[in-house]
């Protein structure tokens, strides 16, 4: 398939922006969905100017207003829908500050799962559509570093398997996207492994490869793949005992 | 989020890699990161880093503007495009090539973004005839550091605009740019190649050949005594469909997959030598042959774009360039003297260009005025620099000056005798209280 639209919630995300950049170049009209959608106004104009495409930017906030409210105010039904939604949050904070934690839980798991169910349900009666959650490695194993984080992707990554168990064979794929290390604000400052780190661009080809293609779960580099194998594999007695 | 805007230190450096500072880095995103940035002071602006010496970095806080880069406006009638100063002109090129329209002046590698363009008032193989790059900016949008944002043209604060033109971004952080493209009818250029067997026969070349769109000549400049200065030039003008070849015709604008290789690891000391030159040397020689051909505008404007970082090829110690700009009254004499010492000396030059540049830009450090100027590499070493000093001298009697964009070494009085309307720019950085907000190296080192 490939797609004429795509809506983009967390737009102004790095990810998010060279997502839409990516799906604009292939002629794909562009929704940029994101609290403040006002400063989305450059980009906007970029993307028409630069893609000759259709782009428009409207406000969003996954913890706030009604999923089914927001979808019927669309103007017309997008072929993908993207979750970009995170929030890493701090875990030492998380861990004394209830509020934090909560904040991190809906921005990753509770938000996201209430807008994808008022998406899925539309493409769904459609009977065509593509579905795609920013996931995380994080999710795959619990660490001390980051477990509230963790487990919200846990559970992001959990709806997402289920939503597309449910919607298979009725014309709606649903991707999961497990990035590992991207270079954007979200991990500025951080010293990461070059060799690790995906730029925001390489997520996006892989994300509409995927689209293109219907997979189902994409790490973005290989190597990942098996770094997460390896973490699973761990014993838990061994586990426990490690400092990751 | 940019929480301390003085985030991640970093080693600095321009494209010479010569000389290199440990600094501060941040890169803005978002208009609220901008705003954080621009509360801390000094500051300095970077673009993509194509200036090869100090003026990208500085010892407060550099400003990486690439990614605040977006098309914001485009009017396909007149060709009048703004957009915000992180745009890299590769992107304005491979955005507008196939509608028509190309930049109307463009420096010799097409990785620099427009508020480079803008502080370093870049100019191109058809100085002579389109002026440079500020000539076809119809206004911009400076941030002055204290929470002004000024609109400058030539007719809203001119003077501030006169001084940001080729101001090295010393007089605020440039967001926004407006200029105008010049039309183009295919993506093609044809070129003619002429061999000048010496410094006079190519002068010649170039005042014969005033009207053509743009001009430039490679000189070997390990040749000397009666071959001194021997050089091919090369002109080019933008290709009507006629000219394509018959099959072509209706895809004016294809253009081939782009090739790019890279330099893998830094190349040590010894590799470029005298010898690898002059093979180099005569290989350009040899595949120039004079004539007439069409190429397409990558090879012909950007033809080291096509190496990756060929800066590694001068090793870790990093290398400087040398351009100078002389008068035209002095240019013949000066230019012997310059190329009779390199010669002397011996030490190679990868890259030698000449070109004749016309009148002198409105800017107030703008490089390029009436004459010739010349571009020479050399690696970042002792000799280099002892043979800098005694070309400084020479472009110094010559009443010539050196480009602020290439510059690493110069000194401070050789640079103020280059650049007399230095005290207007003074002014101006006093009077919008811009002079201690805006500090580069460069700054620092010529004491601006
Ligand atoms: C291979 C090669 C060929 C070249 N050929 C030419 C040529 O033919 N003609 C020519 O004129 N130049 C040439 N140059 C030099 C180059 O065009 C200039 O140095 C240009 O300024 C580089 O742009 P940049 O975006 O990389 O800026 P940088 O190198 O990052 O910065 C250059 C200057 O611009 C300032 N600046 C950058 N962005 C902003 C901003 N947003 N606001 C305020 N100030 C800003 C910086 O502070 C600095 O003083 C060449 C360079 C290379 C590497
Ligand atoms: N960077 C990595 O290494 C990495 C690794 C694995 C997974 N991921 C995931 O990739 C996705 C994109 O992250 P990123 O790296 O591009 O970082 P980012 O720029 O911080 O992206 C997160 C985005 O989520 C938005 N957001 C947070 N809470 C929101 C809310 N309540 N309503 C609406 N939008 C909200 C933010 O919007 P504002 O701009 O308005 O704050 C921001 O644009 C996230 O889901 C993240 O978990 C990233």
């Amino acid at each position: 398939m490939t797609p004429s639209s795509v809506l983009i919630l967390g737009a102004r995300s790095d990810i998010g922006r060279a997502v839409a950049r990516r799906f604009a170049r292939a002629g794909a009209s562009v929704i940029l969905a994101a609290r403040r959608s006002n400063e989305l106004a450059a980009d906007v104009s970029d993307l028409a100017i630069r893609h000759k495409v259709k782009a428009e930017a409207i406000e969003f906030d996954v913890t706030d207003g009604d999923p089914e409210a927001f979808f019927e105010a669309l103007p017309t039904l997008p072929d993908v829908v993207v979750m970009v939604v995170g929030l890493l949050g701090d875990q030492a904070r998380s861990e004394t500050d209830l509020e934090a934690a909560t904040a991190v839980m809906a921005a990753n798991f509770t938000g996201p799962v209430a807008y994808l169910l008022a998406a899925a349900r539309r493409l769904e009666a459609r009977g065509s559509g593509c579905i795609v959650g920013i996931s995380s490695v994080a999710g795959d194993r619990g660490r001390k570093s980051n477990y509230v984080y963790g487990s919200a992707k846990a559970g992001f990554t959990a709806f997402l398997s289920g939503l597309r168990n449910r919607l298979f064979g009725q014309g709606v794929a649903v991707i999961t996207v497990k990035p590992g290390f991207v270079a954007t604000q979200m991990t500025a400052g951080l010293k990461l492994p070059p060799l690790l780190t995906a730029q925001p661009g390489e997520v996006a080809d892989a994300i509409w490869t995927a689209v293109e293609k219907r997979k189902d779960v994409i790490y973005i580099r290989p190597i990942w793949r098996l770094i997460m194998m390896a973490i699973q594999n761990v014993p838990e007695p061994l586990f426990k005992r490690l400092s990751l | 989020m940019l929480a301390n805007p003085a985030c991640t230190p970093t080693l600095l450096s321009g494209w010479g890699r010569y000389p290199r500072l440990e600094g501060r880095l941040a890169t803005p995103r978002t208009a609220d990161d901008l705003a954080a940035c621009l509360s801390s002071a000094p500051l300095a602006a970077r673009g993509n880093a194509r200036s090869y010496g100090d003026a990208s970095f500085g010892s407060g806080l550099t400003v990486d503007m690439r990614r605040l880069g977006r098309l914001l406006d485009f009017d396909d009638g007149t060709g009048e495009l703004r957009c915000e100063a992180g745009v890299l002109l590769s992107e304005i090129v491979e955005v507008f090539t196939p509608r028509g329209w190309f930049p109307p002046v463009t420096p010799g590698t097409k990785y620099v973004t427009v508020g480079g363009m803008v502080a370093s008032d870049v100019h191109g193989k058809n100085h002579h005839g389109a002026g440079s790059f500020c000539d076809h900016v119809v206004s911009l949008r400076l941030a002055l550091g204290d929470g002004t944002v000024l609109t400058c043209s030539p007719h809203e604060h001119p003077e501030l605009f006169a001084a940001t033109c080729g101001g090295m971004g010393l007089t605020g952080l440039v967001l926004e740019v407006t200029f105008r493209l010049v039309p183009v009818r295919t993506s093609v250029i044809v070129q003619e190649t002429i061999r000048a067997p010496d410094l006079a026969a190519a002068m010649e070349i170039f005042e014969r050949e005033v009207g053509r769109t743009y001009s430039v000549a490679w000189i070997d400049c390990l040749a000397s005594g009666p071959d001194l200065g021997r050089s091919v030039i090369v002109l080019g003008e933008h290709a009507a469909p006629d000219d394509l070849e018959p099959g072509r015709c209706d895809a004016p604008f294809a253009r081939p997959p782009a090739r790019t290789r890279r330099v893998p690891v830094d190349f040590p000391a010894f590799a470029l030598n005298r010898l690898s030159v002059s093979l180099f040397n005569r290989l350009y020689y040899g595949t120039h042959g004079p004539g007439r051909k069409l190429v397409d505008l990558d090879p012909y404007f950007y033809p080291l774009d096509a190496i990756q970082d060929w800066n590694r090829i001068y090793g870790r110690g990093g290398f400087v360039q040398y351009q100078c700009v002389l008068p035209l009254e002095t240019s013949r004499e000066g230019l012997e003297a310059l190329l009779t010492e390199i010669a002397r000396v011996g030490l190679a030059s990868f890259l030698a260009v000449l070109k004749r540049l016309g009148r002198e830009s409105f800017g107030y450090l703008s490089f390029p005025r009436e004459g010739y100027t010349l571009a020479l590499d050399f690696p970042a070493n002792p000799d280099t620099f002892a043979l800098l000093e005694r070309l400084d001298r020479i472009v110094l009697e010559g009443g010539g000056r050196l480009y602020l964009a290439k510059d690493a070494r110069m000194s401070a009085p050789m640079f103020r005798a280059g650049y007399p309307r230095l005290a207007q720019f003074n002014a101006v950085r006093r009077r919008y209280g811009v002079e201690r907000r805006f500090r580069s190296a460069l700054a620092e080192r010529l004491e601006l």
